[in-house]
């Protein structure tokens, strides 16, 4: 199997084992954000449903944090269960996936701690299942597919900070941690960087390509309107550098559905 | 010594870094006594120019005139390497290179097209003390000029005061960081230098971020070390 393009080679599969975990899968995907709450630990599905306690459909600042906090919970989970598996982190590499771990370590602390400070609560860690569900069976074992989740993570890590960025500037309390926000948001780029070259992929993301992961983390990459002008008309730029050149958010419910596969009712 | 000095630069540059004790306490703060200083006037935000040196003015056309400034440096700089590359450099090298020039010459380009009237000039660049025919010399300044770039995004971005601006800021810093890794990774390869504690506080997790006139030498006067047309921020904070 050409591991470089596992999800790509899950979706080949013929097998109806696997062509049942593909549907699990696309299932899951598809469901929408409804079922995924639903399998969303209580805090964050709060934070998704319970908007009574907020004056505007924008979430505040802690809740954009336990947003946050759950996504570091993963990364962090994530990378720790990798360093424990023996033989899975080639050494000529440990000393990168190392220094991501100890940054998805330090930004739950650091969340945490922001949130708590805030008068706010933080949300539990919740029980992650990295195979979602047998699709990834292999991820503590087969290096590739491991990074294959690695890069999946990170660049939806980026894409879910720069989502909020604006709902925390809406937020007037927010202040100093739309800062603390943007200094993450460019260390989970500098992370999506390292682990795509890794896989023998550019550092940045062109047009839609997947790479084999998900479509749904690189949905709207393509786009070259910013700020109300079509970049492609006012640079000689060719448009695949131009996608490369802006990063694209995602909102919450689009991460959720991404995410929601790795999380365990 | 060419590559001595611009090492020195980007030393400066990273030892003259924002305090993240200081920074963590304001944090802790709850954000309220470190509230958005800047109000808008639109009609006095623009950039001004006296004795030779462009104001970027002040609000959001000010941020982004600064960041249109930084781009044009960027820009200007990947476009010179690529004209002359040095020699020995690795396919994977010229890719990255050549790459990179096409993604700041897009957020230059873009910049310009966005602030249209309100739009610093054209500035004329000064890579006297960069050596082109040196590797060592065109990567350092490249990972000196990329993780500047990040840490400018990173620390305008809580005076921007329009949420699509900050959004913006956020589309184009994640891709210097990128930016940064790669050639961070071409100088140090496999080593955790892509995101290093030098850059990244190994304790809370938080890459770099400063104001364009904070610490010294200040991203202002680090750009104006490779700018004929000097630049100032002499309205943002």
């Amino acid at each position: 199997m050409n591991t470089t393009k596992i999800f790509e080679a899950l979706a080949n599969e013929k097998n109806e084992t696997d062509l049942s975990r593909r549907d699990a899968l696309n299932k899951t995907l598809k469901l929408g954000l409804k079922a995924v709450i639903a399998a969303i630990p209580l805090g964050l599905s709060s934070i998704m449903s319970n908007r009574a306690f907020a004056q505007t459909s924008t979430p505040g600042v802690v809740d954009i944090l336990n947003y946050a906090l759950t996504l570091e919970y993963l990364e962090s989970e994530f990378y720790q269960m990798g360093l424990a598996s023996p033989g899975l982190v080639p050494s000529s590499d440990m000393n990168i996936i190392a220094q991501i771990s100890k940054h998805e370590d330090a930004h739950v602390a650091l969340l945490k701690s922001t949130i708590a400070s805030l008068q706010g609560t933080p949300v539990n860690k919740p029980n992650f299942d990295f195979t979602a569900g047998g699709t990834f069976a292999d991820v503590f074992i087969n290096y590739q597919t491991f990074l294959a989740l690695s890069n999946a993570f990170e660049d939806t890590g980026v894409r879910a900070y720069k989502g909020q960025a604006a709902n925390l500037l809406a937020d007037k309390a927010a202040g100093a941690v739309i800062t603390a926000a943007l200094d993450i948001h460019s260390v989970e780029a500098r992370h999506a960087s390292e682990i795509r070259r890794l896989r023998g992929f550019k550092g940045w993301i062109t047009q839609t390509q997947a790479n084999g992961l998900p479509a749904a983390i690189y949905a709207g990459e393509d786009n070259t309107m910013q700020g109300g002008k079509d970049v492609k008309t006012v640079t000689a730029v060719p448009a695949d550098a131009i996608t490369e050149a802006f990063d694209e958010p995602l909102s919450m419910a689009q991460v959720l559905a991404i995410a929601g596969p790795f999380i365990k009712a | 010594m060419k590559e001595t000095n611009d090492e020195g630069t980007v030393q400066k540059i990273l030892t003259a870094q924002f305090n993240r004790k200081t920074f963590l306490k304001y944090s802790a703060i709850a954000g309220s006594t470190m509230a958005i200083g800047l109000e808008a006037c639109h009609k006095d935000d623009n950039p001004s120019m006296s004795n030779g040196t462009v104001d970027v003015g002040s609000g959001d056309t000010g941020i982004l005139n600064f960041a249109y400034a930084l781009e044009q440096l960027e820009a200007a700089f990947y476009i010179q390497v690529n004209a002359s590359m040095y020699s020995g450099a690795t396919n994977e090298e010229k890719q990255i290179l050549a790459d990179i020039m096409n993604h700041e010459i897009a957020h230059r380009d873009f910049f310009k097209a966005a602030l249209g009237s309100s739009a610093i000039m054209q500035l004329q660049v000064d890579f006297s003390k960069i050596d082109f025919t040196s590797r060592a010399s065109v990567l350092g300044t490249a990972k000196a000029l990329e993780d500047t770039g990040v840490s400018a995004y990173n620390g305008a971005g809580q005076y921007i005061m329009k949420g699509d601006y900050l959004t913006l800021a956020g589309k184009i810093v994640s891709v210097e960081a990128r930016h940064a890794a790669a050639i961070r990774d071409l100088l140090n390869p496999k080593s955790a230098s892509f995101a290093g504690d030098d850059v990244v506080d190994p304790t809370t997790g938080l890459d770099f971020s400063r104001t364009p006139n904070a610490g010294s030498p200040s991203i202002v006067a680090t750009a104006n070390t490779f700018l004929k047309t000097k630049i100032s921020a002499t309205k943002l904070p």
